[in-house]
């Protein structure tokens, strides 16, 4: 089952990288890097499973540590520029001042 | 021991994620773009219980589509963003086209990467994964490496979490100040 799911993992990342480029709205782009993270994963797993080492399974954990404090600071940043200016795209938030 | 009843499943769920991610990608509203992606964790979460990772399967559930995704959601209410309004515009047809080009590209790529050298003899199942699932259960087997061998990344992330900590509160009170 190593075959299908890396290729799985490589279908669900490519999806999570067409959203993260094609979509202007800063929580769905947000929504695509989790999905990517999911892709990356799902491989993780697959050879830990493959290669019989449970090392790979504590590196998922890892990766869902990082993914949570990203989410939290980065849904911060978000709320904090739509409080601000109320329907601004990522487009919009281009230059590094308020 | 992947036998028709086990790949049949395998199948399903993978190509149910696929569908959800899609859905997901092509969703106008942030809502229900965000309950695709729920269901794409939970077709996920069981692909990694076929998997063998029991472990790392509760945690998808919990942790990712049931605390990450509820703050996405929660978000998505306080902003009042729940209605698909110029916000959730994609890009025009040219940025289209030239995401899916650089779509198909990655994905050949990290294809043409991933055909040639697979470890294919090894199957899944009964070696040291099991061995240590039967000895020490579904967690302790997890835990083992963890407190040993990535003991220093283990408490480097508690450093990252303190980060996350402080820098929430502190983008959430500047908030408040210029509210008032």
């Amino acid at each position: 089952m190593l075959a299908e799911s890396l290729a799985l993992s490589a279908v669900l990342f490519t999806i999570g990288a067409i959203g993260v480029l094609t979509r202007r709205n800063a929580i769905i782009i947000f929504m695509c890097v989790e999905l990517m993270l999911n892709a990356v994963n799902l491989s993780f797993v697959a050879f830990a499973s493959a290669l019989d080492d449970v090392a790979g399974q504590t590196v998922v954990f890892f990766v869902l540590v990082v993914a949570a404090a990203e989410v939290v600071v980065g849904l911060g940043i978000i709320v904090s520029i739509l409080r601000r200016r109320p329907g601004a795209t990522a487009d919009d938030v281009s230059l590094l001042r308020g | 021991m992947p036998n028709f009843f086990y790949e049949v499943h395998f199948y399903l769920f993978g190509l149910l994620a696929i569908a959800s991610s899609i859905a997901f990608v092509t969703r106008k509203s942030p809502v229900s773009a965000a309950l695709w992606l729920v269901s794409t964790m939970f077709c996920l979460a069981a692909l990694y219980v076929m998997l063998e990772a029991h472990f790392i399967g509760v945690i998808q559930v919990l942790v990712y589509a049931g605390a990450i995704m509820v703050v996405f959601l929660f978000v998505v209410m306080l902003l009042n963003l729940g209605e698909a309004s110029a916000i959730a515009d994609t890009r025009g047809k040219w940025g289209r086209l030239a995401a899916g080009l650089l779509g198909l590209a990655l994905l050949a790529q990290v294809m043409a990467l991933t055909g040639k050298r697979l470890p294919e003899p090894f199957t899944p199942g009964g070696g040291y994964d099991s061995v240590a699932v039967r000895d020490q259960g579904a967690v302790g087997s997890v835990a083992q490496p963890l407190f040993n061998e990535y003991l220093l990344a283990f408490e480097l992330t508690s450093i990252l979490l303190l980060v996350a900590i402080v820098g929430a509160v502190v983008i959430g009170r500047r908030r408040q100040a210029d509210a008032r």
